[in-house]
């Protein structure tokens, strides 16, 4: 379960302040949906969660089964099990997919007291997750995201999500860059993770993903805050309506 | 016009007694002794390279070399060095020098493939072949420099290879020079390699010390590479004690339809500069000089070359890959010289650092010099720190910050050593920069 109480968050070189008192929770086997306009604070808020270090926490926290994570370093949240799926997937040339996903997993293992994968288990795993996800063996051997298509990459995300089992997903809009094709298997490669004992907090500015991947509750950020709470409807209600009622224009 | 003569150091009158004892032993016919004696008296009017000079501006030999350290003339077999050969995974031929010297009995000369000739330096410096000053000369860009003229004076052994044309080597030959490092000791050796028309091969030339003594190295490997032939050079300068300071030169001339292509790794290798003089002999070649240089402590890289693109149609690529952690020192000057007829040249020259400390420092300076109207140049350079954006993508995914670094680093470094085409080199050399990140880590952690 994650629970955010209060959180207040500013760039950390500037003083332009992006959340102002957050609060947000969701539970284990939640999908819950975060909608707002450019600028409402919702990639903040997922960077933030997932512990990048150019925000500064001036007040709050951000608990994670009960566990303040703020004082975590990235890899120790990502070892906790928080994981995002990054709306813009860096390119790290030099470094191969394969070689990427085993030193990730097995860095996650280390830090929870676990045995290293042995590599015909590992090669197992990442065949049978990229099969699900339509991803070819040739994007596997190549650099970690180099010159993979918007698709590609996000659809790599969601196959390091599947192999990495975190208990909290932030899914930073997954949808953007996206066909309609693409989308269709991303979501199918998100919706076959829901279980009982996963959260998943996704963030768009568009109904269209929420057709695929449907929440439980659905959230209006503006101003970083949280300022509507409801079911699944409200994203509906959103797309008629904009975020002009939220006091910003879309 | 008054002719002013510097003051000597203690290092530069050393060496000038240094050259009146030993130059009548040193190997050479006469041919060879008034190169020696020329390329003498050129270093005695200039002195050590200084940082007055811009091709020297930011390694000052006269500052580094205090003193000079006693000529080395035998090689010392110590255990260390014995130890150090045993290790070292290398197919192919294995010469062997240590402490300059040729060492047969170390080396792998039976059985050796067809075409292939192995002299050891100091007798063909005594063979009296007409062609060898223009051999030991090299390019012409070389002339002028008093680091070459040093190694040109005092140049004792080395290893002379001749590839007879068409010969295709299907495993690299390695010239393995090793300094003892149980004493102090100044070390001055070349090998040759005359690649015939038509030759495919790979040479690696691998600097390293099997003690913890400091060593003054000279060292210079000579190119003359046929029309339409295939070389690949592979540098490796790895393991060196703390207070060692080398110069090595490599002088390539490449003939028509070729392709010539240099790869170097410097790591633990003190203070080390290396300089290219690279010259185009015949149109339609392609040349490419790339390295990875990781440098941590107070060590010092300097990498200067030339390229001298005399004749048209030639291709040239540069790629050099810094990594500067504490408060060491990185230096790229490389410089692309296109002549008036050197129509529709292709150069491409480019010089990326990390700083990964506040302390660390690089210079970056890429210089493009062309006459010719006709032809596409460019150069970049960088120097910046690990990207963040991309650490942070590693860590949210669970890799520790110091691993995070390392796949970055090294990654970073892969770019240049890709180039090495054989497994066995590139293995080599990958696995020193692992050594040397996870080096990094304990030092840090």
């Amino acid at each position: 379960m994650l629970e955010i109480r209060n959180l207040v968050v500013k760039i950390a070189d500037e003083d332009k302040q992006i959340l102002n008192g957050l609060n947000l929770t969701v539970n284990d086997g939640e999908v819950a949906a975060i909608m707002g306009p450019n600028g409402s604070g919702k990639s903040t808020l997922s960077y933030v969660i997932a512990g990048k270090e150019d925000y500064e926490v001036l007040d709050g926290e951000i608990l994670l089964n009960g566990e303040n994570v703020l004082e975590m370093e990235a890899d120790a949240r990502a070892a906790a099990g928080i994981f995002l799926a990054f709306q813009y997937p860096l390119e790290i040339p030099g470094v191969a997919t394969m070689t990427f996903l085993k030193a990730a997993m097995n860095a996650q293992r280390k830090a929870r007291g676990e045995a290293e994968l042995l590599t015909p288990d590992f090669i197992k795993a990442v065949n049978a997750a990229a099969d699900k996800l339509g991803i070819a063996k040739d994007m596997l051997r190549r650099p970690l995201n180099v010159g993979f298509s918007g698709g590609e990459k996000k659809r790599m995300e969601i196959l390091q999500m599947a192999l990495l089992s975190p208990s909290m997903c932030i899914l930073d809009e997954t949808d953007s860059g996206l066909d309609i094709d693409a989308l269709r298997i991303v979501a199918e490669g998100v919706n076959a993770l829901r279980d009982a004992s996963r959260g998943f907090l996704v963030i768009t500015h568009y109904q269209r993903l929420l057709d695929h991947i449907v929440p439980d509750t659905v959230h209006v950020m503006s101003k970083g805050r949280i300022v509507k709470s409801g079911g699944k409807e409200l994203a509906l209600e959103l797309e008629k309506s904009g975020y002009a009622a939220y006091g910003e224009a879309a | 016009m008054s002719i002013v003569t510097p003051l000597k150091t203690a290092a530069e009158q050393a060496l000038v007694q240094q050259f009146a004892a030993v130059k009548a032993e040193l190997p050479g016919s006469p041919v060879v002794r008034k190169l020696r004696e020329d390329a003498f008296a050129g270093f005695e009017a200039k002195g050590l390279p200084h940082r007055r000079l811009e091709s020297w501006r930011y390694t000052d030999l006269r500052s580094l070399l205090r003193e000079a350290k006693p000529l080395a003339d035998g090689g010392n077999v110590t255990a260390g060095v014995r130890n150090r050969l045993a290790e070292l995974k290398l197919d192919g031929v294995r010469l062997v020098l240590v402490d300059g010297i040729f060492q047969p009995d170390l080396s792998t000369l039976e059985n050796l493939p067809a075409g292939l000739t192995i002299l050891p330096l100091s007798d063909a410096l005594v063979s009296g072949r007409e062609d060898l000053d223009r051999i030991l000369s090299g390019p012409g860009v070389a002339e002028t420099d008093t680091g070459l003229m040093l190694n040109t004076a005092l140049m004792r052994d080395g290893v002379f290879v001749e590839l007879a044309a068409g010969t295709e080597l299907a495993a690299p030959i390695a010239i393995v020079s090793l300094a003892s490092g149980d004493a102090e000791r100044a070390i001055f050796h070349r090998s040759v390699m005359i690649a015939g028309n038509g030759v495919k091969a790979t040479i690696a030339e691998i600097s390293e010390s099997a003690g913890d003594a400091a060593s003054q190295i000279n060292a210079a490997m000579v190119f003359e590479t046929g029309d339409d032939s295939d070389v690949q050079h592979v540098r490796i300068v790895t393991r060196h004690a703390a207070a060692t300071v080398q110069v090595s030169s490599l002088l390539a001339t490449v003939g028509a339809n070729a392709k010539f292509n240099s790869f170097a790794l410097a790591c633990r290798a003190a203070t080390l500069r290396q300089q290219y003089f690279v010259r185009y002999a015949g149109e339609h070649t392609e040349i490419g000089l790339r390295g990875a240089s990781l440098l941590a402590g107070q060590e010092h890289c300097d990498v200067t070359l030339v390229m001298d693109h005399e004749v048209p149609h030639g291709t040239s690529r540069e790629l050099f890959k810094t990594i500067v952690d504490d408060e060491a020192t990185g230096v790229f000057q490389g410089k692309v010289i296109v002549r008036q007829y050197a129509q529709k040249t292709d150069g491409g020259m480019k010089s990326n650092a990390l700083l990964l400390k506040d302390g660390a420092t690089m210079f970056n300076k890429p210089e493009l010099e062309i006459f010719a109207d006709d032809v596409v140049c460019g150069h970049g350079a960088t120097v910046a720190q690990i990207d963040g954006e991309q650490l942070f993508y590693l860590m949210a995914r669970g890799l520790p910050r110091p691993q995070a670094e390392a796949l970055v680093l090294q990654a970073f470094a892969s770019e240049a050593v890709e180039f090495v085409e054989n497994e066995g080199l590139r293995d080599f050399v990958i696995g020193e920069i692992e050594a040397w990140l996870a080096n990094r880590d304990s030092r840090n952690g």
